[in-house]
């Protein structure tokens, strides 16, 4: 058992977890960030709708109204500092059936007391002006300039290297199993490790309930509410220019149509409450509901041009809303619990207010080395040729094209794995570099990636995992491995 | 920037014949880009035999087989590049290209032959529903993993879809010591070969499960099984069919789509119906100068035919360079219509007067007994010929003759068609 002591230790390394830490490290402290997945990134920060959202939807006075504002001012300036890719390319939210206009009124009026900026409602022609592609029962939307598109695993990667770069330690694959008060101090239990530190931050996302009941008689209970999604090849990607909402019902924002900045096109969510908070399949009855859900909004909608299917479950909090802030029965416990969508765009404002909480409440002075800049890994598909002439001058792996349907060459993907915080897995070689996330889906380059974990891993190649568990790829070398399961 | 005469995209099976044919016909100056490390294309793989019975009247595997081929351009010293991926070709026919060796590349090709070949559809693009864990392959990736890599991908293995890749898979992972459970295919007949369904089910008593399909697959981190389900005519599985399959490993096989990005760059017009692009007899697609044969113009059942259709394809590309004059396509083209039962035809148009016989092949559209193939124009019959049987699975291939197709009236199309027996 190794000790080890911290000021702040944020559990969970989804966007909020890795943002707030990033955010701590802009004080004078001593923070660890502590995830159970083999990665971080890899809950709902990965399988979501990664859209910039105006604000308009959350009902006025709610936290989320309030985050969601605040952090969609404050994306475009964390997404210059990191160095991820986003647009401004507003969001419409559409009504086609006479009885949901006054939804969309509603919405306007919604987003006026929530503070969004510039927002507009526009008619028929206006709409199918934009969007040509739209169904033209289109009748009146709600015009959401400051709306947007982002990546949020890049976004999640880049606050953690950020992080990491000003100090912050990351522990992956560290599950905490227990969290006690002992001298002052919390003692966080990992299988592995025991921590103690001062302040804890609640970031678990799904499991953001558990972990605050471990400390808290003042119960919560979070609800996984799982949404199917289907992805189009980026051959489509000038179908619509801004992200089409319909009209939001009980369980969410309801399907929508959303470009993503590298170009492929996402269908969906659907919205079913589950049980089993690990249950990220995609059903045959899901599917069919984004899709024809997604043919009201989209009528000539190209279903050959399907890539891939994913589902992403959302964290709903019994409280209906985020819980953000002090433990009002437990000191110095924090927590960001519950949330869920708009939880990517207010992610910069939550980080930023939880530091500003938890550095108050330690007294703490800023940290003066604090660099706000990290660069991307260059993206070869995206460059000049005199660039990428450049970039394999200085590394000849830049040549290498390891995706071919994503253009990611070897250099890419070798840097995703010894940047700090790289990538363990497949998955996440795949969320830091696009590899395999094109149209053959890793069909090609499967192979070689798994060559190139196990060579700069130092593991043997059947060690290799697409996420964590027995996500194994293959059973050792022919012959042996069959032998080997008759002893 | 350089030049070339006769820029070749892809050194597999196509790429390797287009050079052979360009080269017989007169061209010098050639080369190939080949991505991989060595030339040879997906043959690289198929450790198997049963290639080349119609080109060398032997069986061969298909490293011997591209052998062949490879040793042909070798002999006349006909240049390639290895380890060169193509980026981005221009309709003007500048192809910028990245090699280990070399960087970046531009050239300015006389004329381009498109053999890029074709990839694997995957498990999203059908939207199999159920977990997103490791284990799922598909056949091709599989094969590679056994074949060139020597890894074992699974012990306890269920394959979707009878394509050959599947069918060669389903042998293949029981030779290499895995249980392969069954073949579970989506409609009443298989997409493969015959023979393939033969030597690689059959002889090893591996189930195939027609108008079967998976409905669900099992496991949070690895696949722990899967559930099949019958399916109804619409193809719609039908509730109370499932049957479980505990497994670790799900290969696919559902189908092969030619990789034309590039070709979409150069701005050729591609057929929804081949996902190919669209050519006249000479294989030259609709942008003057740049032609396409093999997998990336429509996906063959044999190497043999994709090595002759390359061959062509090279020769025309050689003619093409060395003629003074390109006026484009101004004798017109007859259009060939599809009839009853027919799809994925090719060549999609022929010109007024073809300067050689026409080789025309397609995909029958599902099984016809005792039918008929029939290709006329107006109410003159060029061709025809009774089949016992014609499959989806197996592509048909006539040739018609020069001298009665330029004798008819170029705006009259040429329709092919399978009749039914009554």
């Amino acid at each position: 058992m190794i000790n080890n002591s911290y000021d702040v230790i944020i559990i969970g390394g989804g966007v909020v977890g890795c943002a707030t830490a990033r955010e701590l490290t802009k004080y004078d402290l001593k923070i660890a960030l502590l995830e159970k997945s083999t990665d971080i990134c890899a809950g709902q920060s990965k399988a979501n709708t990664a859209i910039i959202h105006g604000g308009y939807d959350a009902k006025p006075g709610t936290k989320k109204a309030y985050y969601n504002v605040l952090g969609n001012k404050m994306f475009g300036k964390v997404c210059e500092e990191l160095d991820v890719p986003h647009e401004w390319n507003g969001s419409l939210v559409v009504s086609f059936e006479s009885d949901q206009d006054d939804k969309i009124f509603e919405l306007y009026q919604r987003g006026q007391k929530n503070g969004v900026p510039n927002l507009g409602i526009i008619k028929h022609d206006e709409i199918m002006r934009r969007e040509p592609n739209i169904n033209p029962e289109a009748r009146l939307a709600l015009d959401v300039q400051n709306g947007g598109i982002c990546c949020p695993y890049e976004l999640t990667i880049a606050y953690a290297e950020n992080a990491a770069k000003n100090g912050a330690d990351f522990f992956r694959s560290s599950q905490v199993t227990s969290i006690r008060r002992e001298n002052e101090a919390w003692i966080v239990e990992t299988p592995s490790q025991i921590f103690s530190c001062k302040a804890v931050v609640n970031c678990a996302g799904m499991y953001s309930d558990e972990i605050h009941n471990m400390v808290s008689k003042d119960k919560l209970s979070i609800q996984p509410r799982r949404g199917e999604y289907y992805l189009i090849d980026k051959k489509y990607a000038s179908a619509f220019h801004s992200a089409i909402f319909q009209v939001p019902g009980k369980m969410g924002k309801g399907i929508l149509i959303a470009r993503t900045v590298d170009g492929t096109t996402l269908v969906g969510p659907t919205a079913e409450d589950i049980q089993d908070k690990t249950d990220t399949r995609t059903t045959a009855e899901g599917l069919s509901k984004a899709l024809a859900g997604a043919k009201i909004t989209w009528p000539s909608l190209p279903t050959r041009a399907f890539i891939t299917t994913f589902s992403g479950l959302r964290s709903h909090c019994d409280r209906d809303d985020f819980v953000i802030g002090k433990v009002s029965d437990a000191p110095l416990f924090f927590d960001a619990a519950g949330v869920e969508s708009p939880g990517l765009t207010s992610s910069p404002a939550i980080g930023f207010e939880l530091a500003e909480m938890v550095a108050q409440a330690l007294n703490s002075g800023k940290n003066d080395k604090f660099d706000p800049i990290r660069k991307g890994i260059p993206k070869f598909r995206e460059l000049s040729n005199e660039t990428r002439a450049k970039l394999i001058a200085d590394n000849s792996d830049f040549a290498k094209v390891v995706c071919r349907c994503e253009t990611v060459t070897e250099a890419e993907i070798r840097e995703a794995i010894r940047r700090p915080v790289g990538a363990v897995t497949v998955d996440g070689i795949k969320i830091r570099t696009r590899a395999g996330m094109g149209r053959c889906q890793a069909g090609f380059c499967t192979p070689r990636v798994l060559e190139i974990l196990s060579e700069e891993l130092n593991i043997p190649l059947e060690m290799v995992r697409k996420f964590g568990g027995d996500s194994k790829y293959v059973y050792g070398k022919i012959f042996e491995a069959s032998e080997a399961s008759h002893d | 920037m350089t030049n070339i005469d006769i820029l070749i995209i892809g050194g597999g099976p196509a790429g390797l014949a287009a050079a052979v044919g360009a080269y017989e016909a007169g061209a010098r100056d050639i080369l190939i880009l080949e991505r991989e490390e060595a030339l040879g294309g997906i043959l690289k793989q198929c450790i198997h035999n049963g290639f080349g019975l119609h080109t060398f009247k032997e069986e061969l595997t298909g490293p011997e087989y591209a052998q062949r081929y490879i040793d042909k351009v070798l002999s006349y010293e006909i240049p390639y590049q290895l380890n060169s991926m193509v980026l981005d070709i221009s309709a003007d026919k500048v192809v910028t290209c990245v090699s280990h060796e070399n960087g970046v590349q531009q050239f300015k090709a006389g004329a381009i032959i498109l053999c890029m070949g074709c990839r694997e559809r995957p498990r999203g693009a059908l939207g199999i529903p159920g977990e997103r864990c490791a284990g799922i392959f598909t056949a091709g990736t599989a094969q590679k993993l056994v074949n060139l890599e020597g890894y074992m991908p699974g012990k306890k293995v269920v394959i979707l879809g009878s394509g050959d890749i599947g069918l060669i898979m389903a042998r293949r992972m029981t030779f290499v010591g895995a249980e392969v459970l069954c073949c579970v295919e989506l409609m009443p007949y298989s997409s493969g070969l015959k023979r393939n369904i033969v030597q690689c089910l059959d002889d090893y008593n591996i189930p195939l499960y027609l108008s079967h399909t998976v409905v669900d697959i099992s496991g949070k981190e690895r696949v722990t099984g899967v559930t099949i389900a019958e399916v109804d005519s619409s193809l719609k599985p039908v509730p109370g069919t499932e049957q479980y399959f505990e497994c670790d490993t799900l290969l696919l096989s559902v189908g092969l789509l030619p990789e034309n990005e590039l070709s979409e760059m150069a701005g050729v017009s591609l057929s929804p119906n081949t996902s190919g692009a669209v050519v006249d007899e000479s294989l030259q697609t609709s942008v003057p100068g740049i032609f396409a044969a093999g997998n990336v113009l429509h996906v063959h059942d044999l190497v043999d035919f994709v090595s002759q259709e390359a061959e062509l394809a090279g020769k025309n590309a050689a003619l093409y360079v060395s003629s003074s004059e390109h006026t484009g396509n101004e004798p017109g083209f007859r259009q060939v219509v599809m009839g009853n039962g027919v799809n994925a035809i090719v060549p999609q148009k022929i010109s007024a007067t073809p300067s050689q016989d026409v080789r025309m092949m397609f995909r029958p559209r599902a099984v016809y007994k005792k039918a008929q193939i029939v290709a006329s124009i107006g109410d003159t019959v060029l061709y025809t010929k009774k089949a016992k049987i014609l499959a989806p699975g197996e592509m048909v291939n006539f040739t018609l003759s020069k001298v009665s197709l330029s004798s008819a009236d170029v705006n009259e199309p040429l329709n092919v068609m399978i009749k039914e027996a009554a």
